[in-house]
């Protein structure tokens, strides 16, 4: 199956590119696609351990499993992180959730 | 409620017309503007890259906590792409609720969890170099 894989930011840069198609074998989870995707691009895996993901613009673990057509973006850490911790009362359950490993 | 992300330059009165009507008492708004330093550092200019589809999305999904929690709150997100100088605005959020209280804490928690969820980067621009904000160097 086809999955399309979207960079962002230093994964782009890494990657040398904002997108790309991986032939995947049916039923490849996220973490499948990434193995994938850093064997293509080694300069990926020293990121993996920052990095969330988005299947079809929604966070998920990596153990999510992948469909045909699926779009997968690899989510290096956003802008505003550092400052979080002080915000009293604004939980982010979907950033907590969804940080998963590959 | 209309939410955006795009290099055009914001207009920071927008988001509070998208919000603002005669159920809501009170509008509160954030304005954020590409400061000049950053951890010591001069910064010359800000690059900010979106994944703007999901950045929409969650933008919604800010909305719509805001709504069940703050019942009758309105939410409009406004946020700049591309290449900003410091002083440049680069996000407005609109926070309208039936109450004052309500609408600051929602204006604040739109601001926050933006920050941690909105698949936005940063690249700062120094005299001498440049980097992605929160890789951790």
């Amino acid at each position: 199956m086809r999955v399309t894989v979207l960079y962002f930011a230093a994964a782009r840069e890494r990657a040398g590119r904002s997108s790309e198609v991986l032939e995947l074998p049916e039923g490849a989870t996220v973490a499948l696609a990434l193995e994938a995707a850093c064997a293509a691009h080694p300069a990926l895996r020293p990121l993996l351990d920052k990095l969330r993901f988005a299947v079809d613009q929604s966070f998920s673990p990596a153990s999510t499993a992948l469909r045909e057509g699926s779009e997968l973006a690899l989510i290096p850490p956003v802008s505003g992180g550092v400052e979080l911790a002080a915000a009293a009362g604004c939980e982010s359950p979907a950033a907590g959730a969804a940080r998963g490993r590959a | 409620v209309s939410h955006r992300i795009g290099p055009e330059p914001l207009d920071v009165s927008a988001p509070l017309r998208e919000v603002e009507g005669p159920d809501c008492g009170a509008v509160v708004s954030f304005t954020g503007v590409v400061r000049a330093s950053n951890r010591g550092k001069q910064v010359v200019a800000l690059d900010y890259e979106a994944y703007p589809e999901m950045a929409l999305k969650v933008f919604a999904q800010i909305e719509q906590a805001a709504a069940a929690r703050w019942p009758g709150t309105r939410i409009a997100i406004h946020h700049r792409v591309g290449h900003c100088a410091p002083g440049v605005v680069s996000v407005v959020i609109a926070a309208a609720s039936p109450h004052r209280a309500d609408a600051f804490d929602a204006c604040r928690m739109a601001i926050e969890q933006l920050k941690a969820d909105a698949p936005i980067w940063k690249h700062e621009k120094y005299p001498d170099g440049s980097e992605w904000v929160g890789m951790g160097s």
